[in-house]
């Protein structure tokens, strides 16, 4: 940013006393490299003919307003990385072309208030909603709605805090680092806990109400949790729901679909599918999706990360000295059939057991569950002895399958 | 009197969008801005009070603003100023500071003369307003 200093040589410009926009340069001076002008102040600055006003008989091209946006860029990115997600996507389109729109009544000096853009993501576990929460940040960013391309994610920890006086610093000191970006707050429901009347968690609400109403040129602030949980907030909170205006429900993903956001996956990590392993993929997934705690996308990466465990062990043990760059690629039918899944005999029910805040976790969880599972393996075979030993017999087998990885079958 | 300090002092007061672009400039050149408040106008007073902690992490000026608000509803009687501090190696040091808020009634300063030996005079500014005890030298807080 140094280099972009304005032009008096000083770096402090010197506005001139009268306080027109020109007191605006440092910003100005700042946005130019982007390309963009993020705010109306930088377009005035770069294109001097785009706030013109247009008369009553005058006519816009609309096709050079989209192109002088990048938002089609932006939505064909959004179109091409994310899979599945019509009504989402359907509902972006909708505000980008508002967008515009009211972009080109400005113009025209027609009424066009700032509408409200907070959000609200509800869905299963790994349907996107972070994904698409970040893209949001960049759209807007490109529409000229938000000046700055920044998402600050935060959970209930970062907001709420641990004793009388200590919430409202908290969420100010949030509240100041997501000016001008977005806000997302994963978990939302989180924030109110029913059980307890005097949670501070109401503080962060209150605070957070009162910014969404005033400060929304600012800020755009996005919750995002499961669909039961979020309702149960909402119902606790209705000023919270009414002053959100898209409330946005993810569906859960097809096996087709999720196929595909395998192939992705696999494609970025440069592995490939043997035509055979794409079969017991999809005969995974189906099984899979009819467990419990099935966590659609990132299942599915979980289910990745331990076909690569396997594939890699495989490729160990097998004792070939020779290999060449596709068999390090591959991944082979049985990489994904050694899952337990496949086990008929497998337990599914067992992660039931765990009581449903685990799901919530299940972030955390997923990134171990990997791990754990290599151990688990091993671990199986020591574990056996240890459970004659113990004489808990079957009554124990649950907990500790619970516990293995390969327990999998949760990947939360 | 009108109390001149740090940048822009001889400019007439910058208004709410003059502040945030130059609070913008400090943040895009990486400073910290932190917000500053006193009732002791002595140019010499270096200690300020802190308004809250200095911004590390904000990338938009709209939040620095916020804050410059709330400190001057809070002392709207007192000098309110923002500084931006650059902590790059060899600079670290305080990079802008200009005042944002001042009481309405500024009484200004008297020259005190000291007597020494051999008939020297020594001079030293006394803000009339120091008179008074902390919080209470500008009408009301």
């Amino acid at each position: 940013m140094a280099g972009e200093k304005p032009s008096s040589g000083t770096g402090f410009a010197m506005t001139p006393p009268g306080g027109s926009p020109g007191g605006a340069r440092p910003v100005s001076g700042d946005e130019a490299p982007n390309g963009r002008g993020s705010g109306q102040e930088g377009e005035q600055e770069q294109e001097s003919n785009e706030p013109e006003a247009l008369g009553d008989g005058d006519l816009v091209d609309l096709e050079v307003e989209r192109a002088a946006s990048d938002v089609d860029e932006v939505l064909d990115r959004l179109d091409k990385e994310l899979v599945g997600l019509a009504p989402i996507k359907t509902r972006i389109r909708e505000i980008a072309s508002l967008l515009l729109i009211d972009r080109l009544r400005r113009r025209y000096e027609l009424g066009s208030s700032r509408p409200s853009l907070h959000m609200c993501f509800t869905g299963s576990p790994g349907t996107g909603k972070t994904t698409v929460a970040l893209r949001m940040a960049e759209l807007l960013h490109k529409l000229g709605y938000l000046r700055r391309n920044t998402l600050v994610s935060v959970t209930r920890d970062d907001l709420v805090g641990q004793y009388i006086g200590h919430t409202a610093p908290k969420t100010r000191e949030v509240l100041k680092r997501s000016m001008g970006g977005v806000l997302f707050i994963d978990e939302a429901y989180y924030l109110y806990r029913v059980e307890n009347e005097r949670d501070y968690g109401q503080e962060t609400i209150e605070m957070l109400l009162q910014v969404m109403e005033n400060d929304r040129e600012d800020l755009v602030v996005i919750l995002a949790g499961y669909k039961d949980r979020m309702d149960t907030f909402f119902q606790s909170n209705p000023g919270m729901s009414s002053r959100i205006a898209h409330h946005l429900d993810f569906p859960d993903y097809t096996a087709e679909e999720l196929m595909e956001i395998g192939r992705m996956m696999l494609l970025e990590q440069d592995y490939v599918l043997s035509p055979e392993a794409e079969q017991a993929l999809y005969d995974y997934l189906k099984r899979r999706m009819a467990q419990p705690r099935f966590s659609n996308a990132r299942s599915v990466r979980n289910a990745l990360e331990r076909a690569r465990l396997r594939q890699a062990d495989r490729l160990v043990s097998s004792g070939t000295k020779q290999l060449g760059k596709g068999d390090l690629m591959r991944i082979e039918a049985e990489d994904i059939r050694r899952s337990r899944v496949f086990d008929d005999d497998s337990p599914a029910e067992i992660p039931e057991s765990e009581d449903d805040q685990k799901v919530a976790d299940g972030d955390e969880k997923a990134e171990h569950e990997p791990a754990g599972e290599l151990a688990g393996e091993k671990a199986t075979e020591a574990r056996s002895t240890d459970e004659q030993v113990g004489g808990q017999g079957d009554g124990k087998a649950p907990e500790e399958a619970a516990d293995s990885p390969e327990g999998q079958a949760r990947s939360a | 009197m009108h109390v001149t300090q740090g940048t822009f002092s001889y400019l007439p007061e910058l208004s709410d969008e003059e502040i945030k672009a130059q609070i913008q400039y400090a943040i895009d050149n990486g400073w910290a801005i932190a917000i500053e408040f006193t009732d002791d106008p002595h140019p010499r007073n270096t200690y300020w009070e802190m308004w809250g902690l200095p911004m590390f992490e904000i990338s938009d000026a709209a939040g620095a603003l916020h804050e410059v608000n709330r400190c001057r509803e809070a002392f709207p009687n007192n000098y309110v100023r923002v500084s931006a501090y650059d902590a790059r190696l060899h600079r670290q040091t305080t990079a802008l500071a200009f005042l944002v808020n001042r009481p309405a009634e500024e009484p200004g300063f008297r020259v005190e003369r000291q007597e020494k030996a051999d008939r020297q005079i020594r001079y030293t500014l006394h803000p009339y307003a120091a008179d008074k005890p902390h919080g209470e030298r500008y009408a009301k807080n």
